[in-house]
């Protein structure tokens, strides 16, 4: 099943593009160039990254469609995983470096604080994603697997309100993801909507006009 | 753990390419000017700060930010803690007139003009007027005051600024009895302060302290960090540091200062009324609706990434001095 073809070289070169960013904060640490409040850096950049790579991991459908290449699906999970690799490393930095001795502390944060309870909820519903993520686990759980896997529109949900619950009074850059993750939800609407009738020319259509202010 | 950095040129040590052009025209108006002919004086006199720098820049002329300051005397309100490094001190802010970004003061300040600077006084007091920052500081000598900075975002750093203390500055304006509180406003000047072009805050910058808080002898107008005047940054030429309350309450850029006889509006606290008060104390048992403001990360010398976060004191470690401007007031209400 698994050929070795240019969409698997791809992703030889798409991984460690993918592990760059990792690689280059613990560079960074080591070298003491993560500015003034190293803790903030890591914990802000491996959040921004855990949102990307869900954000585009979301993209991989709307984009098929659009574009009407089915191998982008073969993508789909090496950027979920990303997604949830990130999150672990900002859940492990914000434990581990930023609590540090504090981190009993972890369970007020998640019980008393909303944005650090939603944030939480994002990660543990990415937990099972990921653990699902295998071939065999896919064949074992045939249809609900699809059932669970769409409740990563949740995750980005809550992701998203866990940026801008943090942010003191600057939305714009929570906004920007908002607005992407808006894009998707309209996106998707539109298909659901156009599946319930019968005119597919419609769907394509509508996909098209939203597709473009997506990218 | 961290590693000794090098002695790097600092932008702000770096005259601007439009002030080196005209330093002959900038020369001009000092000579011209018998208020800033000290100003000048001093300038020649001391040495330049950093050998490397004067080879790739003419040294400041006047007080221009970053210059060296003369004649600084130390204080027994100083803190022996291990300092926070001067790249982050003047690296790291919250100076929203430029930018939202911690990065984006250093970054976008750069050829902001500090000098000429005035300030008007006005208000409940028998001595208004506006006067030239120069002739402000004049009568005083300048006094190093080493003191803990708790940002409200939960983290903090040890600062050597330099400056007055507020009350020696106030009384020369004689405030009357009906000064119950002091209003202060930075500069709205959307040309030369980029951030202001986005309404993230209700421009101008304003704060406001009660008058004890003001005339209480921690409460500080900085005209310098680490020995040199202001980096833009930084606040320059003036700004106030309240070494008890959260780092907002340190308006940056002062223009104005105002005795009234009304509690004044304050930017946070109009901004985000249930997240920010006015009196805005260092208080761990109060938290941040939305965070802990029991222990913060400290930026200093002796902090690393493994061991920076520390607890947070009460009145930021400075209630032996100020507790008792509180009596009977509840600090959850009042916060």
């Amino acid at each position: 099943m698994t050929r070795f073809d240019r969409i698997a070289w791809s992703k030889l070169v798409l991984f460690p593009l993918a592990l760059l960013p990792a690689l280059l904060l613990v560079e960074g640490a080591f070298a003491n160039r993560l500015g003034a409040d190293p803790v903030d850096t890591l914990t802000h950049a491996t959040g921004i990254w855990a949102l990307r790579f869900l954000l585009l991991s979301l993209t991989v459908t709307p984009l098929r469609q659009w574009t009407g290449w089915n191998g982008l699906i073969r993508y789909r999970r090496m950027l979920g995983l990303f997604a949830f690799f990130y999150a672990t490393l900002h859940l492990l930095v914000y434990v581990a470096l930023d609590l540090g001795a504090y981190w009993a502390d972890l369970l007020t944060d998640i019980t008393k604080r909303p944005y650090m309870t939603v944030g939480f909820a994002a990660w543990l519903i990415l937990l099972p994603l990921a653990a699902t993520s295998t071939r065999s686990m896919i064949r074992r759980l045939g249809r609900s697997w699809q059932k669970l896997h769409r409740l990563v529109y949740v995750a980005a949900v809550l992701a998203v309100l866990h940026f801008f619950w943090l942010v003191k009074a600057d939305l714009r850059e929570p906004a920007v993801y908002a607005g992407i993750l808006g894009d998707f939800a309209r996106v998707q609407g539109f298909q659901s909507l156009a599946q319930a009738s019968p005119g597919r020319a419609d769907q394509r259509k509508g996909l098209k006009t939203i597709g473009t202010r997506a990218v | 753990m961290k590693p000794i950095r090098d002695p790097i040129i600092l932008p702000s040590e770096i005259t601007d390419e439009r002030d080196f052009r005209g330093r002959r025209s900038l020369l001009a108006a000092l000579a011209a000017s018998p208020l800033l002919l000290t100003g000048c004086q001093s300038a020649s006199s001391e040495a330049p700060v950093g050998a490397g720098a004067t080879a790739k820049a003419a040294p400041p002329v006047g007080p221009a930010a970053g210059g060296a300051i003369p004649g600084i005397k130390t204080s027994a309100l100083s803190t022996s803690e291990p300092k926070t490094s001067w790249s982050d001190v003047t690296s790291y802010n919250n100076y929203y007139e430029f930018g939202t970004g911690k990065g984006d003061p250093v970054e976008r300040a750069q050829s902001f003009q500090a000098r000429p600077w005035s300030v008007t006084v006005d208000g409940e007091c028998e001595a208004p007027g506006t006067i030239d920052l120069e002739d402000l500081i004049k009568p005083h000598a300048i006094e190093e005051r080493i003191y803990r900075m708790r940002c409200v975002e939960a983290w903090s750093m040890v600062v050597p600024w330099n400056g007055i203390a507020l009350a020696d500055v106030l009384q020369r304006f004689k405030p009357t009895s009906r000064a119950k509180y002091v209003r202060f406003v930075g500069l709205e000047d959307k040309e030369r302060m980029p951030g202001q072009r986005y309404p993230v805050l209700d421009w101008p910058y304003q704060e406001g302290l009660r008058m004890d808080e003001a005339m209480h002898p921690l409460a500080f107008l900085a005209v310098g960090v680490y020995s040199r005047w202001l980096p833009n940054q930084n606040g320059a030429p003036l700004r106030l540091v309240v070494p008890w309350k959260y780092g907002f309450k340190g308006i940056k850029g002062i223009v104005r200062i105002e005795f009234t006889n009304r509690k004044p509006a304050t930017s946070w606290n109009d901004s985000a009324p249930d997240e920010y008060g006015f009196y805005a104390n260092v208080n761990p048992a109060v938290d941040h609706p939305r965070w802990s403001q029991a222990s913060e990360r400290r930026i200093a010398a002796d902090r690393n990434l493994f061991n920076a976060r520390i607890p947070t004191l009460p009145f930021n470690g400075y209630a032996e001095q100020v507790a008792s401007l509180y009596t009977g007031m509840d600090l959850a209400t009042y916060f």
